[in-house]
């Protein structure tokens, strides 16, 4: 079993009127940075990279992070940055980046030279982890939606043979173009650092990750679901030709541990008073489904569906889309407690370790993942309660998670002798005979 | 819209997809290019025009009917096709009308082949990045918001299009069009700069029409098309938004018919 640790980095500020148990919802993309506070940025920074320094210490396999960009719920927009800094301070982790953001890269080489610095640096500690993004990224880096699709596969190939395949090479491709591909920093890993795919419910993106063999994390998702896309990947995978194992599964789940029940439900109820965040359920704030949902993000090759052709539109979702669309506008209904609905279907679990242990439990069996990461010291949580937890993980959660694991055969990705996630070489085609004399008379 | 109208739905083949056209009226032509949320149907604005005039109005290659070329990645890529259009229907003589994103498309066809306009007319167009201020950005809207700010005003847009939702198949048009205009305009939005210093060899008598109170494509887009045009005549409408030709549709079409070619 893989166990990590991970945090969003909220940009936490007291004064800014969005933070605490009584702020007011953001608006996604509707925020000036004009309130940023760098005093308070170099604060959050330094105490979310000393907590991934502790968490190290409490015996976490990974230190995951994440990337967003021009929004205050994750402060991660040079994710590789904080990488590369955790590389030379911490000793054993993984580094696990879930991910960088592939389409909005326009010289995919710069990452490519990026991540096997960050692999040398940690000695070979890199999991590496690519997406799609979602509209606010495309937005704020100004990458065309409609080719958000393609500019990831290609990305994906070319960084993937900027590492496995000796240069000097050209590459001329749809999206990206090289004359001279040669970076001179490779990766420490042989071929390359592991490549983990996260992601939400996209079918597309589960099946091209199980067409690659590439692990796949689920984040945050609810369960039945979660369980659901699994067994999409397990199709997938056997139709590629493996099967799919424990390996190749992985859960993102908030999961906080705290000294009391009182104090874990006052930490716990924390998740959602940080500043909105349009993945973290209970604290979306206000989506704007035009800006999420980018024209050609779902690209279609077809002709536009008539008014006849309505069944057509329905089938492929963009109605019922469309419709869910139009509620997302309308304002929000009277909050319930979120909290409580969300510990009642292990959404969030929050509790000492005696009650927190069973719940994970839980999760683990009816998921079967080889790795988890927990999800903890988010929104308006502290450093105070972020290390409390952490070091009740270390104490008492992670050793019975261990158990569980074995109990449980969930193997992780590091405990399997064919890791996952590694692409292999390339065979060289069989040479024929005439080319086996040429190369006997030279 | 009146009952007694009766336009024909046609198309043309070209090998590089088909391209779907309403058609009416007789005499000289006049062909008229979307706006970038795509054809709205005929409108009286079409009709008007259709009294007097041979009407094409074309669904752009990758908008509404017509294929979509997956490979045209600016503009200049759909003005090359309406150019195929025109010499596929055999048209000569053409008055040749650009809405909005369509007026774009049309500069970009007149400065590469005018061979058979007769006259240019470009309404609220888009194609020159603004000297002040900005060309407004649809990503940033729902669709609706920036249909409404195509209009002078709230009230006038509720006349036109009712103060309900519209019904999905108008959203998906809108959504669909969206799509193929992120395709061809993401970035630059809405210009190009390898456009203005074509302008001046255009010879196609130009004919400007612009609301003054354009929300989309600001009016000094207009003057600098009016700066660099050859002759080109400048005609502000007063009180109207972007589009005029739904707004103001007999006044925008009288202007067309009696532009001189």
């Amino acid at each position: 079993m893989f166990i990590g640790y991970f945090t969003e980095r909220p940009y936490q500020d007291p004064n800014s009127g969005y933070f605490g148990a009584t702020g007011r919802n953001l608006m996604d993309l509707g925020m000036s940075n004009s309130s940023y506070d760098p005093k308070l940025g170099a604060d959050l920074y330094n105490r979310y990279l000393d907590e991934k320094i502790y968490a190290e210490e409490m015996g976490f396999d990974g230190l995951m992070l994440n990337e967003h960009h021009s929004t205050p719920f994750c402060m991660g927009g040079v994710m590789n940055l904080e990488a590369a800094i955790l590389a030379r301070i911490t000793q054993r982790a993984k580094i696990v980046l879930l991910g960088n953001i592939l389409p909005i890269w326009d010289d995919p080489l710069w990452l490519a030279e990026e991540l096997a610095e960050i692999d040398m640096i940690s000695r070979g500690r890199l999991v590496t982890g690519w997406v799609r993004g979602t509209g606010r990224e495309s937005v704020a880096h100004n990458a065309a939606a409609p080719y958000n699709w393609e500019r990831f596969q290609e990305a994906h190939d070319f960084i993937v043979d900027a590492w496995m395949r000796p240069g000097p090479f050209r590459w001329e491709g749809e999206h990206y173009h090289y004359r001279y591909v040669n970076p001179w920093a490779r990766p420490y890993q042989e071929p390359h650092p592991p490549i983990w795919i996260p992601g939400v419910m996209s079918r597309n993106t589960v099946a091209w990750a199980a067409r690659h063999r590439y692990p796949y994390l689920m984040l945050a998702t609810e369960l039945q679901p979660t369980v659901e896309s699994f067994q999409y990947y397990d199709e997938v995978a056997e139709e590629s030709g493996f099967t799919a194992g424990t390996e190749h599964r992985g859960y993102l789940f908030k999961v906080h541990v705290d000294e009391t029940e009182e104090l874990a439900e006052q930490a716990g109820r924390k998740y959602v008073q940080g500043p909105s965040n349009p993945f973290l359920e209970g604290n979306q704030g206000i989506v704007r489904p035009f800006i999420q949902n980018l024209p050609g993000l779902t690209q279609r090759n077809n002709l536009l569906p008539t008014m006849k052709s309505f069944a057509a539109a329905a089938s492929r979702g963009r109605a019922d889309q469309h419709l869910k669309n139009q509620q997302k506008d309308a304002p929000p209904p009277p909050p319930k407690d979120t909290y409580l609905d969300q510990t009642e279907k292990l959404s969030i679990i929050s509790g000492t370790p005696d009650t927190v242990i069973p719940k994970v439990r839980h999760v683990l069996e009816t998921i079967r993942p080889g790795t988890i990461f927990f999800w903890d010291g988010d929104g308006a949580m502290d450093h105070d309660d972020a290390m409390r937890s952490l070091r009740l993980m270390g104490q008492e959660v992670i050793p019975a998670v261990r158990e569980m694991g074995k109990e449980l055969g969930l193997k992780g990705p590091f405990e399997v002798d064919d890791v996952p996630g590694v692409n292999k070489p390339k065979e060289e085609p069989a040479k024929t005979e005439a080319e086996q004399a040429q190369i006997a008379a030279k | 819209m009146p009952d007694t109208v009766s336009y024909a739905e046609r198309e043309l083949a070209l090998a590089t997809g088909r391209i779907k056209y309403l058609e009416q009226g007789s005499g000289a032509p006049v062909v008229i290019l979307h706006h970038s949320w795509g054809s709205p149907g005929w409108l009286p604005f079409h009709q008007r025009l259709a009294e007097s005039h041979r009407v094409i109005a074309p669904d752009l290659p990758g908008w509404g009917g017509s294929e979509r070329p997956a490979w045209a990645r600016e503009p200049r890529d759909i003005a090359i096709l309406v150019g195929r259009l025109l010499d596929g229907v055999d048209l000569d003589e053409v008055k040749l009308v650009g809405l909005g994103f369509g007026g774009y498309i049309a500069a970009e066809l007149a400065t590469m082949n005018p061979s058979r306009l007769s006259t240019l007319t470009l309404v609220g167009a888009a194609g020159l990045k603004p000297d002040e201020g900005e060309i407004a950005d649809q990503m940033m809207l729902s669709h609706r918001a920036y249909i409404e700010e195509s209009f002078r005003d709230h009230d006038t847009y509720v006349r036109f299009l009712g103060d309900e939702e519209p019904p999905e198949e108008v959203r998906e048009l809108w959504d669909f069009s969206r799509e193929m205009t992120a395709r061809v305009s993401w970035k630059p939005y809405m210009f190009n700069r390898r456009l203005a210093p074509l302008l001046p060899d255009i010879k196609v008598p130009t004919l400007l029409i612009w609301g003054e109170q354009d929300a989309i494509v600001p009016l000094i887009c207009g003057r600098q098309f009016e700066a660099g045009i050859p002759g080109a005549k400048l005609e502000v409408v007063a009180g109207a938004g972007h589009v005029v030709e739904i707004e103001e549709p007999e006044r925008t079409a009288d202007l067309i018919v009696g532009f001189p070619g």
